[in-house]
């Protein structure tokens, strides 16, 4: 099997993963599940496709040339986390002591 | 006509101010807005007499090579810090003859504290970070440039337009009056309908884009275009904290550009993002501005951090000590600097329990600081020291910034500072840390990497009278302060009733004479070592005996930085090549090399900002969407044009590059004792010992 096959099939699958994420998204509105189940139901869909496409169209895993990109892509998210966790935190404790 | 130039007309200006209204509050205005005008002719006038304006477009406007965009950063640093330094001065003599009143309106003195903050942040600091990082990476990972040279003259132009626009506001109009940070909904439409908040919105956000912009090529250069065998470890510290920086910028710059421009959707579209009424929540303003605000300061002190780390190990002529504490520190530092941001609004209403986290957090940063301050020490430890300016810098700096961090962790427990916030302890504090953190360390990094730019040492007794001075000056001025402030002086009052505070305001009013005098002998500096250009020339690129890479080429630096990319052994390489063996050898083959053309994009891109944004502040709206338009266009010209860069003839190079080293080779080198005299071209003899 040569690299481009590889590749190839890899693109394959994560557009397959995709797919199947993006429909079962759709299914879980499509359905009439309880708003708390489907929108439980979508976040872990969403994030799982997030992970999808960054490994099977970005390419990035834990090998040691990819570990850059990796460590990058890590603290984006913590400081996405702090940041957005953070200021959930200080508005609502404000907004809560304004009642 | 109102179409044509929207809310300008001819009573804008201070000097038509002072004709209608004569007085010391309007004539130091029109003052201030006639020194501007005078030092644009004057400027006009020196180009165009010594013909200088084909040298400038040639070799620096149209430049896109690291090290001229770095001067250029640093020189719209300098001047803006004259600006800043007589705006301190002006509000120090204010504020000692403010006892129930005061020569300058209240206005007056907002817009002076307003404009003085968003400055010295804004476009001092970072202007001479941002300079010093562009002018040092390449050289000590050894790259011939930034990994994206154009994008750098972007982030310049943009920056520089957010410099212009202060100046124009000196002139044109008033500046706005509710602080550097420009809490709403005070600079809201209600209450602020005038042009101030425009103008403070329209500097800040082509400054924070540009300023991301440079992170992303910060970071990016240090990770993809070091020299092989520079490994993570054996990167010089300044470069280690230039990533730190560079990778915070990149992800705190974006929530200023953000906020700003929330607010000026709240001011120009009606929005009610930050309003008192209609759902407006002026307190997420707040929250979002000092996520940018906090890691900001820590953005500014990291390479500061990085700038007295090369300068400790030179000058005591030793290995830095503790080198990876000093990188998990510096790590440490900048993951931390983003969970701290709360404390600069502990007094806004939030629970105890989200204080005291947020309190937590800021105790802990001042940790890893600490360790730096005993690795630098431990470096000066039995070294061979000499007391050169960036040494006298670095002494003032360990005294003065450790009391400065110390205050820091006291503000830190919002006990306390419910007691001493918004007073002047805490002004004392925060120019505490800056002054002798940040700014000593960027005039200290000048003095220090000058040579490698411009051929030539800066002058040293210049250098240490104005090193003295501005010690002595920041601690008559600001030590006060503090006092001030336990006393119970709010800051940015423009006039108080209680006489007690008038013998300590005295005291730093006189400080700030002292303060004007530094800025004075730092300039004459500059123009000394230029008159002496041919005794200071350090041609031989050594003057200090360097330890890094960027030591390890002539002075000036060639355009294209190295004739060959070294192999890289060592975390000190260079001062391994000096004891392993020769470091000036030839080598075996030389290769073309591939230069960035010059290119007027960041130019063209500075002009078309600072029209946009004039025209926004105005409301002129035809300029405004010519400025946006054309920034548009010239991005696109640019993507067609396919010859970007020029190749460099490897004969070229090898001519150049083998005259320098014959002359190395014939001269003879200085010792450390004739380190400051003419005899100091730029070849170290080896005299000192090598500590392991």
């Amino acid at each position: 099997m040569t690299e481009i096959d590889r590749d190839r099939g890899r693109y394959l699958i994560g557009a397959g993963l995709s797919a199947l994420l993006t429909i079962l998204a759709f299914a879980a509105v499509a359905l009439g599940l309880s708003r708390g189940v489907a929108l439980g139901i979508i976040g872990v869909t969403a994030v799982a496709q997030v992970i999808v496409q960054l490994r099977c169209f970005l390419h990035i895993d834990f090998s040691r040339q990819k570990r850059e990109d990796l460590q990058l892509i890590l603290f984006s998210l913590l400081l996405l986390a702090i940041m957005a966790g953070g200021t959930l935190w200080i508005l609502a404790n404000l907004a809560q002591r304004m009642m | 006509m109102s179409g044509l130039f929207g809310h300008l007309d001819w009573t804008v200006t201070p000097f038509a101010a002072a004709i209608a209204d004569p007085g010391t509050n309007t004539f130091v205005a029109a003052g201030a807005a006639g020194l501007v005008v005078l030092g644009a002719v004057a400027l006009l006038g020196f180009l165009t007499w010594f013909r200088l304006w084909g040298p400038l477009w040639r070799d620096w406007l149209t430049s896109a090579d690291h090290k001229k965009i770095g001067v250029m950063y640093c020189v719209i640093g300098i001047v803006m810090l004259a600006r800043g330094v007589a705006e301190g001065a002006v509000m120090r003599a204010h504020q000692a003859m403010a006892l129930n009143g005061g020569p300058l309106s209240a206005e007056h003195f907002a817009e002076l504290f307003s404009t003085h903050g968003t400055i010295m942040i804004l476009f001092v600091a970072a202007p001479l970070v941002i300079g010093l990082i562009n002018i040092v990476v390449p050289l000590q990972i050894g790259a011939r440039d930034m990994a994206f040279p154009v994008m750098n003259q972007v982030s310049l132009g943009l920056t520089a337009a957010g410099a212009a626009l202060l100046m124009i506001s000196l002139v044109i109009g008033r500046f706005e009056t509710g602080g550097w940070s420009a809490y709403p909904p005070y600079t809201g439409r209600v209450f602020s309908p005038g042009e101030g908040p425009d103008y403070w919105i329209w500097s800040v956000v082509p400054a924070g884009i540009g300023s991301m912009l440079s992170g992303i090529n910060f970071a990016v250069t240090i990770y993809k275009c070091r020299a092989p065998g520079m490994t993570y470890m054996r990167m010089p510290l300044f470069t280690w904290t230039a990533l730190c920086a560079a990778i915070m910028l990149v992800y705190a710059m974006p929530p200023v550009t953000v906020s700003s421009l929330m607010l000026a959707l709240d001011r120009y579209a009606g929005f009610h993002f930050f309003t008192n009424d209609l759902g407006g929540n002026m307190m997420n303003y707040a929250n979002i501005f000092w996520m940018f605000g906090h890691p900001e300061v820590y953005i500014l002190v990291l390479p500061a951090y990085g700038v007295w780390s090369e300068v400790s190990a030179t000058f005591s002529a030793k290995t830095l000590y503790g080198y990876p504490s000093l990188v998990i520190a510096t790590m440490a530092i900048a993951v931390i600097a983003f969970t701290v941001w709360l404390h600069h609004f502990f007094t806004m209403g939030q629970s105890a329990s989200v204080n005291i986290a947020f309190g937590i957090a800021t105790m802990i940063i001042a940790v890893p600081t600490g360790v730096k301050v005993y690795d630098w020490m431990a470096t000066l430890w039995r070294g061979r020291i000499r007391m050169t300016v960036p040494m006298v810098y670095l002494t003032g700096f360990f005294i003065l910034f450790v009391i400065g961090g110390l205050t820091g962790v006291i503000l830190a427990n919002p006990t306390i500072d419910y007691q001493v916030h918004n007073t002047l302890f805490l002004v004392a504090h925060f120019h505490n840390v800056l002054i002798p953190g940040v700014l000593f360390a960027m005039l200290a990094g000048i003095h220090y990497w000058f040579p490698k730019v411009f051929g030539f040492r800066l002058h040293e007794t210049w250098g240490k009278r104005a090193a003295w001075l501005w010690i002595v000056g920041f601690c008559v001025t600001f030590l006060p302060l503090y006092a001030l402030g336990l006393m119970g002086m709010p800051r940015r009052s423009s006039s108080f009733a209680d006489p007690a505070f008038v013998p300590l305001q005295l005291v730093a009013g006189a400080g700030a004479v002292i303060i004007l005098l530094a800025l004075a002998a730092t300039l004459v500096c500059y123009g000394v070592s230029i008159r002496q250009r041919g005794t200071l020339a350090v041609p031989f690129g050594d003057p200090w005996d360097g330890r890094t890479l960027e030591w390890a080429m002539p002075a000036p630096a060639p355009e294209w930085n190295f004739a060959v990319i070294p192999a890289v052994a060592a975390r000190d390489a260079f001062w391994a090549e000096k004891t392993g063996g020769d470091p000036y050898v030839a080598p075996e083959r030389y290769e073309d090399i591939e230069l960035p053309r010059p290119t007027a994009l960041g130019l063209v891109i500075c002009v078309a900002t600072t029209a946009a944004g004039f025209a926004l502040t105005w409301h002129i709206w035809w300029l405004a969407l010519s400025g946006l338009v054309g920034i548009g266009l010239a991005v696109m010209v640019r993507a067609f044009a396919t010859q970007t860069t020029r190749v460099l003839p490897a004969a070229e190079v090898a001519v150049h590059h083998g005259r320098w080293l014959e002359a190395v080779h014939t001269a003879r080198g200085i010792t450390r004792d004739a380190e400051d005299s003419p005899a100091n071209r730029g070849l170290a003899a080896p005299d000192t010992e090598v500590t392991p």
